[in-house]
């Protein structure tokens, strides 16, 4: 177990990387404390796998280094680095029956006999196969298989840490839930430093302590699940977590006014954003539709989605999405949206610009 | 449901009959025709049996020339899958080097049959030959055309030679096929190079490795043109394989009825052979568990 120091770090798959777009990752600076289930968040192709194999040390970065607790480990191979990973689809040795599998990493480090089968059943146990451990790997189903690799990335217990890279994309729904539950609480049992990447909002939401999302070779923000839904450092935060994502509009800001498509709206605080596009983020959750007053708008159309609806309104050409809850009606003369000061956000150039003066925590 | 009663449906797979006679029964009829009648020429010819058949089975000339034949495919087995598997494990995986390798390995595999045959023919003369020349001034007793070991020794290696890029080239592309997440995996959990070959790479190639062997022990097992260049099939009969034992038996004897049925028995055990290996290798293809 270790905490995880990424300093200057930055990565081009180039040999000569001239502008910013060669940059697979752009310099960054972290520190993941040990202990602590960090999900990685992001689309694909902004940098999270590449991110991941650099800390397993299967990449090696253009520049900067990595820290294992004090150790710089830059340009230590991953035999050395003991972390554990898991794969996107699984990775089992075809041949060997379910038990040498699981039994496979501590084999290699000679380990005790005893240890190993007390391991193996532990861990045959936990992923629900221990009817299953004499029986060869090949044949058996891709969840199946999935499952033996997350027990094999789980059998060693001294690792450094245990990444795993989008490991439940191939695995049923149902029970994709179950072995999300089962890999938080062996977290919690066993306080492995673990990074999870994923593109999927809920898995991050639900399975991490800490949430780092990135965005074109950056990480825009880490942070709890809560602080990424109510205070998103980056548009793309916004837009990226919660369903549907953040409404950000052009406005025009002066102290604690808005002006938005021609309307003003108080902030609540004040703000002095410097940039070319200034924007106002409001969540969904924070709109509210009004018959008297407010920004001119006409609703769309409204989608129920069983637990609450969502309101699609149009303001001055933007499509703006609220949520409304599921026994309020909606007013047939519904003409505008007014924004809850509490969910407001100031964006300069899709970066979250902190109040000069006044609330907003 | 009322199916609608139609024979005519049978004429769409006359094609199929027609072309499957053609190629394939009305030949094979023929061979069995000649393999029941002898002739003394003249287009005549007179009922004999299974005469033919018995003969065959009692005679020293048939049994040696199989038991050479298996012996050679065995042989030439034994080489070229493991080397064809070691020069494939060595290949650089990519870049200009893969490309280079993979036009140099495919040279071989272009040259006609009787040419590759001229070629060692050639190099292995202890006069002119490169070969032959060199191990003659080493002080190697080497002459193909006298000694049956040098003889052995020539036709495998030629055959070596012809064919291990087959099996290198098929064993890469298997390689190949090995997803990058394998060997990461196989490092994190420090697996030692030869747990992952058994393990991973073994076991991935195991499917275009079974076409490899399939396709080489047909093909050796049915070699004539090689060792018929270069040793004529001797000294004496020591490299006498099946196909030219029997190509003798037909145009050299006109031994019609004889030659017949020994195409036969020889078609059979190819068919039976490759019918075992096929059986053999799927059967511990599905030997899961369980």
């Amino acid at each position: 177990m270790a905490k995880i120091t990424l300093e200057n770090l930055a990565h081009s798959y180039l040999d000569n990387p001239k502008n910013d777009d060669d940059w697979a990752l752009k310099e960054m600076n972290h520190v993941w404390n040990d202990g602590e289930a960090y999900a990685l968040l992001g689309s694909s192709g902004c940098g999270k796998s590449t991110l991941l194999n650099i800390i397993s040390g299967l990449v090696e970065p253009s520049q900067g280094r990595i820290l294992f607790d004090d150790f710089d480990v830059t340009q230590a191979a991953t035999t050395q680095r003991n972390i554990a990973q898991v794969f996107q689809f699984p990775v089992v040795y075809d041949t060997m029956t379910v038990r040498n599998n699981l039994a496979f990493p501590l084999m290699n480090r000679g380990a005790d006999i005893k240890y190993i089968n007390e391991r193996v059943r532990k861990i045959a146990e936990m992923i629900g196969m221990k009817e299953q451990l004499q029986r060869k790997a090949r044949g058996l189903t891709a969840d199946a298989k999935q499952k033996i690799s997350l027990g094999r990335g789980m059998v060693r217990e001294d690792v450094n840490a245990i990444l795993f890279d989008e490991p439940l994309t191939v695995i049923d729904p149902h029970m994709k839930w179950e072995l999300r539950t089962q890999l938080k609480s062996l977290h919690n049992e066993f306080g492995h430093t673990m990074i999870y990447v994923t593109h999927d909002q809920t898995e991050a939401l639900t399975f991490a302590d800490k949430v780092v999302v990135m965005y074109d070779g950056r990480v825009v923000q880490m942070g709890t699940p809560q602080e990424l839904f109510e205070r998103p450092a980056h548009t793309f935060v916004g837009y990226f977590i919660g369903s549907p994502g953040m409404n950000v509009l052009d406005a025009d800001i002066q102290g604690g006014q808005a002006n938005v498509a021609g309307t003003p709206v108080d902030l609540g605080a004040h703000y002095t954003p410097q940039g070319h596009k200034i924007q106002i983020g409001v969540r969904p959750e924070f709109v509210r539709l009004s018959t008297d007053g407010g920004i001119p708008a006409t609703v769309q159309r409204v989608e129920d989605v069983g637990r609450h609806k969502i309101v699609r309104l149009d303001v001055a050409g933007t499509e703006v999405n609220a949520i409304v809850g599921e026994d309020q009606s909606i007013a047939t003369d519904t003409n505008a949206v007014q924004f809850d000061v509490a969910g407001i956000n100031i964006y300069a150039d899709d970066w979250r610009v902190t109040p000069t003066q006044g609330a907003a925590p | 449901m009322n199916k609608t009663v139609n024979h005519k449906a049978w004429f769409l797979v006359l094609p199929v009959l027609i072309l499957v006679a053609f190629s394939a029964v009305i030949p094979l009829m023929t061979v069995v025709n000649y393999s029941v009648q002898d002739t003394f020429g003249n287009n005549q010819f007179f009922w004999a049996g299974l005469e033919w058949f018995e003969e065959l089975l009692n005679s020293d000339r048939m049994w040696g020339a199989l038991g050479r034949q298996l012996a050679f495919s065995a042989i030439i087995l034994a080489i070229q899958i493991p080397l064809g598997v070691f020069i494939a494990l060595n290949m650089p995986k990519g870049g200009f080097w893969a490309s280079f390798c993979l036009v140099v390995m495919s040279l071989p595999l272009l040259i006609p049959w009787n040419v590759v045959g001229t070629i060692w023919q050639i190099f292995g003369r202890v006069d002119i030959g490169l070969l032959g020349h060199t191990l003659d001034w080493m002080g190697v007793s080497y002459n193909y055309t006298q000694n049956p070991v040098a003889a052995w020794i020539t036709v495998i290696v030629m055959d070596v030679w012809h064919w291990t890029s087959l099996v290198a080239l098929l064993a890469y592309a298997g390689l190949q096929s090995i997803p990058q997440a394998y060997y990461q995996a196989a490092k994190i959990d420090q697996a030692s190079r030869f747990s992952v070959f058994w393990y991973i790479e073994l076991p991935k190639m195991s499917g275009v490795l079974m076409i490899a062997i399939l396709l080489r022990f047909m093909d050796s097992f049915m070699i004539y043109t090689e060792p018929f260049v270069v040793t004529g099939g001797g000294p004496g009969s020591t490299t006498t394989f099946l196909s030219i034992d029997l190509v003798k038996m037909a145009l050299g004897q006109f031994d019609l009825g004889q030659a017949a049925a020994y195409s036969l028995m020889y078609f059979l055990v190819i068919l039976l052979i490759s019918w075992v290996f096929y059986t053999v290798m799927t059967n511990l293809d599905k030997r899961d568990g369980v």
